[in-house]
């Protein structure tokens, strides 16, 4: 992309007229940064590490067979194309296995995590129905859970959603009042994130695990933005089923996998999908052998390089949000900052609007807690869980750090938001009446 | 979501960005819009007590890009009108000239609600009765 672009107006009005009463003050100019372009940052700049992550090519290459010459059917059982391909997505399910402490038989492929997540909910809701009716989960899920839940609820199940503290962890003893072990409102299911697709924060999954097992009830976890970044273990957590997505860790679109207990206890869950038995009866339909392979081969680079790579972005994600700290006044950080995932950062830059932020910033991907352009006009609903005022949560922006950024790229992007924050804030009138001493709080707003 | 070239052009380079003395008397203010709501905006303008001519205007708005532009182009639109001249301004006007899609069309509405508060505003310092705002029918 063009250098031009970026660099071409440096030296033009940096817009430095305050909004002094009286001053003429109209060459205030957004996007034509003074930020230059370094060594080695190209445009646009990909840092949405937690809507998708750019495949890898060592994953990449080990799918291309699998696309060409070994294009066989996993489930021809009478013909070597067929077992080199079965072989190759044996070969997937250890990796993945390995990768989360389960034996390969507890692998289940399917289409991607919304999917996993509705095998597992519908799944266990439908085998246990006569257990209990009763499924806890919480309230700032992904939408592949809170939907499905939904549906159950409509279906006749009760679901519990827990609300999350103020740092976006559930309070384990709400967790355990909400259990309910006797009689027909008997607790089926937990199904608890592992960490969190907006604000990155670690729930307690191994604490959560314990107390379902020792309650007798399920315990599934979408663990998408987790595995892969941080150390998951099924065995050591307690975790009955787990959610995993090829395309959040630099495997490809498409494919994903359910792990299921098989062993203390056996789970069983009532397949959504019917024809032909695939995958144990669980989950039918011709497997995506390439996709399959690249969700493998991803399972196993992230389990080889994690530590030092978890290490590498939590040093970039804390200079990110250094440099923000330093350069800016009114700057808060949203999620527990302990428990949570290495590379993401969700950050407020208040009396900026975050839709107008992320214009100023068209040559970076990241992602916004405004839903300006949705019809209800609602901020993010994981933001207003831990409580944050809509005006907050309207100007969040969330950054997804991954493997291919570079600690140039935090500098060019802290750098160039902070000279967009700075000039939108010449803009904005809250931050003058903030500035002036004026409590916002007391004026009397008319919502539209 | 892809911006028109107006509100791009709006958003880049704003027109009229500022803050007018609102203890004076020439000077109309009109605040309108929410924090929670992700939209304020402040449109002052200084109008001419003789000719009633809308003399200067500023504005500074916290909201989207959209919101931005719509506000900058308000402050170009009531600049040199009269005040009754410039309310006449409709929302319509400024979605058609920014060309904005339906959710945005709130941002349009929030400026001409800006406009008639600042008028408002002057007129109620200035000692200025509101006009009945009659309809005033145009031959099509």
């Amino acid at each position: 992309m063009s250098l031009q672009n970026a660099i071409g107006h440096n030296g033009n009005g940096n817009g430095s007229n305050g909004g002094v009463a009286g001053t003429n003050s109209t060459g205030v100019v957004i996007t034509n940064s003074a930020t230059p372009l370094p060594e080695g940052v190209h445009l646009p700049l990909y840092m949405d590490n937690h809507a998708t992550t750019q495949l890898d090519p060592r994953v990449l290459e080990a799918m291309m067979p699998y696309f060409t010459g070994k294009f066989g059917n996993a489930a021809s059982r009478n013909h070597q194309f067929g077992w080199e391909a079965e072989k190759a997505v044996e070969t997937a399910r250890e990796q993945i296995a390995k990768l989360i402490g389960a034996t390969a038989k507890e692998i289940i492929f399917t289409s991607g995590a919304t999917e996993s997540d509705n095998l597992a909910l519908k799944g266990v809701a439908e085998m246990y129905r006569e257990r209990g009716n009763h499924i806890i989960t919480q309230v700032t899920e992904h939408k592949a859970i809170l939907d499905t839940c939904k549906k159950l609820e409509k279906q006749g199940f009760r679901v519990t959603y827990l609300p999350v503290m103020a740092d976006g962890l559930i309070d384990l003893d709400d967790l355990k009042r909400a259990i309910v072990t006797e009689g027909p409102e008997k607790t089926i299911l937990v199904s608890i994130m592992f960490a969190n697709n907006e604000i990155g924060v670690i729930q307690p999954i191994a604490e959560i695990g314990k107390i379902c097992h020792e309650k007798g009830v399920l315990f599934h976890t979408d663990a998408v933005q987790a595995v892969g970044k941080v150390p998951v273990d099924v065995q050591a957590m307690n975790i009955d089923m787990l959610s995993i997505s090829a395309h959040k860790l630099y495997g490809p679109k498409g494919v994903g996998a359910l792990y299921v207990r098989r062993r203390n206890p056996r789970v069983q869950i009532t397949e959504q999908i019917n024809g032909g038995g695939h995958e144990r009866g669980m989950r039918s339909g011709t497997l995506n052998v390439p996709g399959i392979v690249g969700l493998g081969a991803a399972c196993e680079i992230c389990r080889n390089e994690m530590e030092t790579e978890g290490k590498r972005e939590q040093e970039l994600r804390d200079h990110l949000r250094a440099k923000f700290e330093d350069a800016l006044d009114y700057v808060r950080v949203n999620g527990n900052m302990e428990h949570h995932l290495p590379g993401n950062l969700n950050m407020s830059f208040v009396y900026v609007e975050g839709e107008s932020l992320l214009m100023g910033i068209n040559d970076i991907a990241v992602s916004s807690g405004s839903a300006c352009t949705s019809a209800t006009l609602e901020p993010s609903y994981v933001l207003k869980a831990l409580g944050l005022g809509d005006d907050v949560a309207h100007s969040s922006i969330r950054f997804g750090l991954g493997r291919f950024n570079t600690r140039a790229e935090v500098d060019y992007v802290a750098d160039k938001i902070i000279d967009v924050v700075r000039k939108l804030r010449e803009l904005s009138p809250l931050y003058e009446m903030v500035k002036e001493g004026i409590d916002l709080t007391k004026i009397e707003w008319a919502a539209h | 979501m892809a911006y028109s070239d107006k509100v791009v052009d709006h958003y880049e380079n704003p027109r009229n960005v500022g803050t007018l003395d609102k203890s004076s008397e020439a000077v109309g203010t009109g605040l309108v819009g929410a924090p929670e709501c992700g939209d304020v905006m402040r449109l002052q303008i200084r109008v001419n007590p003789q000719t009633q001519v809308i003399e200067d205007a500023k504005f500074k708005t916290f909201g989207c890009g959209s919101a931005i532009a719509s506000s900058s182009l308000a402050t170009e639109w009531v600049k040199g009108r009269t005040i009754s001249d410039a309310l006449t301004i409709s929302n319509t006007d400024i979605v058609k000239e920014l060309a904005l899609p339906p959710v945005k069309i709130h941002c349009s509405v929030l400026a001409e609600d800006a406009i008639r508060a600042a008028i408002g505003d002057w007129k109620k310092k200035n000692g200025v009765a509101d006009e009945a705002h009659a309809e005033v029918a145009v031959a099509s």
